[in-house]
């Protein structure tokens, strides 16, 4: 069923009202994930990536937290129109959410085995010893060893990776149509990364799970997505195919962000691309495009007007003013600078 | 040594650093490490959480001082250093840390953070004092009106500039980051990589560069050493490192990081490393990577490999070679 949409997300506008004030940390932003992708969320801290996601099932604290505009469509229902009572239905039930620190995430007070029988004896509804049969099994195929005595164990008695295996066996157990993982590998060791991200790929294929991965790290993202949304002060900068973004990103911050990082793979030294001061304060966002004063190819539109999102073939948008027609002498006048990206990204 | 050449500023021989635990465990956080640092050069310090990087970085500071083995700088036993060649040694090595929520005190501004150093070694007084730190601020990238802010003013990337400025104060020859960049986000690390590379250039400094990010490793260094469990299991210029790494620790490393490119990613053959780094309480006999060696041999359960030449500049502790 590929190509169908399992969420669907439009105009979602989410602010925290704080004693400093109300940061709009969620500027009308749109996205879907189809059944079976996964869809990746990327950009850097405070951009709202984990707030948009997270609004979709009312994780983030309220107050301070708002939602303040949108709809969140969930296999045919509407999340925003759902009594809290109703969605905690579909949280744990149908959406699993890996969140980005196990240390805190699990229970200390609780074994692992019954943090893991707790959404299936609810959810589910089995009795216990069923629910403790499948909470081995899960132990089992997120392959933690020795899964019986595990189920017995805290989480104390647990290193990283096996904590965060452990929350992958919890968010899968009652086989969620979709799993929101949020930074799933960070601040685990590359080889541990490894083996978690590997594990996602084969359950994936397995349970036949959508996954929305939110992450800021472009190796992570290029391993798993099959389409990828890159925000930037509480916006969609730019969405698109995983091919779309690496190999023909046309938004300037897609382009900086993805010139940022060293390859491993290249022989050559080049300069790191570094973006030039700082993202916005977003108690006062800005009134045009967010990313305009740092962007190189910013305009006089920029600053005043923020863009649309500009289709740019099949599933890839733009919210960029180079992408307007009428800027088309600007984009041709900087085909120089701007080809550079696309043809690295197509030569390697 | 493993490097002959008369411009080694820094030796660093059979360094070792355990923590007592209790009345009976020793956490041996380095167990014989050696290696040099050529002037000029950076020298890449990479490994797993616990291997004992930054005990390294710190024991050359002399924040920890070393329970066996030396660090010779510029040829002098600096824990036999006394009184003012302490002070003279700390004015030529400073050090730049992991975190900059942690490392700067909350409490004083940021002309105070950087003029510390310049009272501390009676560089700089009044008048000229003020001047330096607005012209250090200048050099990593801020500006002269943010001495009189307080750290909580900044973001991550504005502060691990306020300790390249206060490491900079003294005017050292050589610098150990330890993580530098961990803490801040992409476009950010960016930034603050091509200052440390900009300085090097203009100021003749010489790095040790303490990271996991082996690809920011990679871009910086021009020498990589790679620890596992408190040793030092390969040595090498980095390129010839990350071409041809021997050891098999930096083979799965290496193939462990994911490339942002996802024609190259799908393409790539894997080597994954099963389980997960054992206790450096309880290292493991013999070689201390063979409970997750795919070649582990009889003798690697026995012998402990001894970090030897492989081929020309490139070391390794390994029983394949």
């Amino acid at each position: 069923m590929a190509g169908e949409r399992l969420l669907d997300v439009k105009n979602l506008e989410v602010s925290f009202y704080t004693y400093a004030g109300k940061v709009h940390a969620v500027r009308g932003v749109s996205f879907h994930v189809n059944r079976g992708e996964t869809l990746a969320i990327v950009g850097e801290s405070g951009c709202g990536k984990t707030v948009s996601v997270q609004s979709t099932i009312k994780l983030i604290p309220m107050p301070p937290g708002k939602i303040e505009g949108g709809t969140v469509l969930f296999d045919g229902k509407d999340l925003t129109a759902m009594s809290d009572r109703d969605l905690q239905s579909v949280r744990g039930a149908e959406i699993g959410v890996i969140f980005q620190d196990p240390m805190t995430s699990l229970n200390p007070t609780m074994t692992v085995g019954r943090q893991i029988t707790e959404g299936l004896i609810k959810h589910q509804r089995l009795s216990a010893q069923e629910a403790k049969h499948r909470a081995i099994e899960m132990l089992s195929l997120v392959e933690i060893p020795n899964p019986k005595e595990r189920f017995r164990q805290y989480p104390h008695q647990f290193s990283g990776g096996m904590r965060q295996r452990v929350m992958i066996a919890i968010a899968l157990s009652c086989n969620p149509k979709l799993l929101i993982a949020d930074e799933p590998t960070t601040g685990l060791d590359v080889t541990i990364q490894a083996q978690i991200l590997d594990l996602m790929k084969s359950l994936q294929t397995k349970l036949d799970t959508s996954i929305i991965l939110i992450t800021h790290d472009l190796g992570v993202v290029s391993k798993l997505a099959d389409r990828i949304v890159v925000m930037y002060a509480g916006k969609v900068a730019e969405a698109g195919s995983s091919e779309d973004i690496f190999y023909n990103a046309l938004h300037p911050y897609t382009q900086a962000l993805l010139k940022s990082v060293p390859r491993l793979h290249e022989e050559t030294k080049r300069e790191l691309l570094a973006i030039p001061g700082t993202p916005p304060d977003l108690f006062v966002p800005p009134k045009g495009c967010a990313f305009a004063p740092r962007c190189s190819y910013a305009m006089r539109v920029c600053l005043d007007h923020q863009p649309g999102d500009f289709a740019a073939g099949g599933s890839h948008t733009v919210a960029c003013w180079l992408m307007d027609p009428r800027a088309a002498h600007v984009r041709e006048r900087h085909a120089g600078r701007a080809g550079d990206a696309g043809a690295r990204g197509g030569a390697s | 040594m493993v490097h002959d050449t008369q411009d080694t500023v820094l030796e660093v021989v059979n360094l070792k650093k355990y923590f007592q635990f209790g009345r009976r465990a020793v956490l041996k956080a380095v167990d014989d490490v050696t290696f040099s640092v050529r002037k000029g050069e950076v020298f890449g310090l990479v490994g797993e959480s616990g291997c004992g990087k930054t005990t390294v970085g710190r024991t050359i500071v002399g924040l920890y001082s070393p329970t066996a083995g030396k660090v010779l700088y510029k040829g002098e036993d600096t824990s036999r250093l006394k009184g003012a060649e302490v002070k003279k040694f700390k004015r030529r090595v400073q050090m730049i840390f992991q975190d900059p929520y942690a490392s700067l005190d909350p409490r004083m501004t940021v002309g105070d953070i950087i003029g510390e150093a310049l009272d501390i070694h009676r560089l700089a007084r009044g008048k000229e004092r003020l001047a330096r730190i607005h012209e250090l601020l200048n050099v990593v990238g801020l500006s002269a009106e943010h001495a009189n802010r307080f750290p909580h003013e900044f973001s991550g990337g504005q502060r691990q500039r306020i300790g390249i400025a206060r490491a900079l104060a003294v005017d050292p020859e050589f610098i150990v980051a330890d993580e530098p960049i961990s803490a801040l986000d992409v476009s950010i690390q960016a930034q603050v990589v091509n200052l440390l590379s900009r300085l090097r250039e203009e100021r003749g400094l010489t790095y040790i560069f303490i990271a996991h990010d082996l690809a920011m490793v990679k871009h910086l260094s021009d020498n990589v050493g790679v620890m596992y469990l408190g040793r030092l299991v390969e040595l090498a210029p980095s390129a010839e490192l990350y071409k041809n790494p021997l050891h098999p620790y930096t083979q799965g490393l290496l193939s462990a990081i994911p490339i942002p490119d996802p024609r190259v990613e799908r393409e790539r053959k894997r080597i994954v490393l099963e389980g997960e780094v054992p206790s450096p309480v309880n290292p493991p006999k013999g070689c201390r990577f063979q409970t997750r060696c795919r070649h582990a041999k009889p003798a690697c359960r026995e012998e402990d490999p001894k970090l030897k030449p492989v081929a020309p500049g490139h070391f390794a502790a390994c029983h394949l070679y």
